[in-house]
């Protein structure tokens, strides 16, 4: 029960986040890919920043979680065609759509109803990479 | 009389941090909390593994091997999600003064001849997130695309913007860097061949 409360309240103050800084907002990402402003660079730029000195602290220093157990990152898998490929491919739909898959939610709840058919077939589209996964390049 | 000024400054201050828009220098590092947090929760930040823990819970897992496992070990990711949606349902109704950030005015002529308004007066353009565009085939069969490039995207390259760009890259990934080279190929693709010519 505490855990389930600690990880709605994350993610209420991400969604929080999201629409305060207009990171989830399509003008946003457009300007973005326009080279326009160098307000989204900036988020993405300093979150980076401060989660390289927090993951850093983190490995060095081999830090306790809040339940006492040592906290494990482990590596992305080295699957750099993958890492590419599918990349792109989001990117495609992310200039599209200006959503990622975390802001598709905050969306949803801050009222923007089209985004539930974006969800929709994001699914479909999860779906049809498990189907696909063994005939494509990783 | 300097303590009440304070005071004053202090109240503004607030004010501003839950009505207004945030800069970059507070949303930034407000991602990084959030990172921070689920990391010493014992989990990694990423949202787009939602989408497969619910085809697996939906059952996909029967037939396709992907999907296989048990769906439950990744609850706590709906639960973030779940969460991310009530926040921005408070966001949205009880942190605004109705004011949204100022948008580079070459992006709103250039929006406004591409027949998409509200930049700089909206958080979204009507055209595409309004709920007339519920009723118009070109508008949904784009949201359709946009959504499965997404979906298939996200799974085939292992991460989305939580994913890759911020807990992969603050771990110094490599292949986190490629997806988010990746991503900006495809966006700046996007943005810049594909979108004139579909809104």
């Amino acid at each position: 029960m505490k855990r389930t409360i600690l990880y709605f309240t994350i993610g209420i103050l991400f969604g929080i986040t999201m629409i305060k800084s207009e990171a989830a907002s399509w003008f946003r990402i457009y300007e973005m890919f326009q080279f326009k402003s160098f307000h989204m660079y900036g988020i993405i730029g300093a979150a980076v920043v401060l989660g390289v000195v927090i993951t850093q602290l983190i490995k060095r220093n081999k830090l306790r979680s809040f339940f006492g157990t040592e906290i494990q990152i482990a590596p992305k898998p080295k699957l750099i065609k993958a890492s590419l490929y599918g990349g792109i491919i989001f990117g495609l739909g992310w200039a599209l759509t200006g959503a990622c898959p975390g802001p598709i939610y905050v969306l949803i709840g801050a009222g923007y109803l089209p985004l539930f058919v974006v969800f929709v077939f994001a699914l479909l589209g999860t779906y049809c990479y498990g189907l696909l996964k063994p005939r494509l390049p990783h | 009389m300097a303590a009440t000024k304070f005071t004053l400054y202090l109240a503004k201050i607030t004010m501003d941090l839950i009505l207004a828009p945030w800069p970059w220098y507070i949303g930034g590092p407000t991602i990084a909390v959030v990172l921070f947090l689920l990391l010493f929760s014992e989990k990694r930040f990423g949202m787009s593994t939602n989408l497969k823990t619910m085809c697996s819970m939906a059952g996909a897992g029967k037939k396709i091997p992907f999907f296989a496992g048990d769906w439950k070990a990744n609850r706590w990711g709906l639960l973030v999600a779940l969460g991310a949606a009530a926040g921005g349902f408070i966001a949205a109704t009880y942190m605004t003064n109705g004011s949204v950030g100022l948008i580079h005015p070459d992006v709103v002529n250039e929006l406004s001849q591409m027949g998409i308004s509200g930049a700089g007066h909206q958080f979204m353009p009507p055209e595409l997130f309004g709920v007339e565009a519920l009723t118009e085939p070109k508008t949904l069969i784009l949201l359709a695309l946009g959504g499965f490039l997404i979906g298939f995207g996200t799974r085939y390259a292992g991460g989305c913007t939580s994913g890759h760009a911020i807990s992969g890259l603050s771990d110094l990934q490599w292949p986190s860097l490629v997806a988010v080279i990746g991503f900006f190929v495809g966006g700046l693709l996007m943005n810049h061949l594909i979108l004139p010519y579909i809104l």
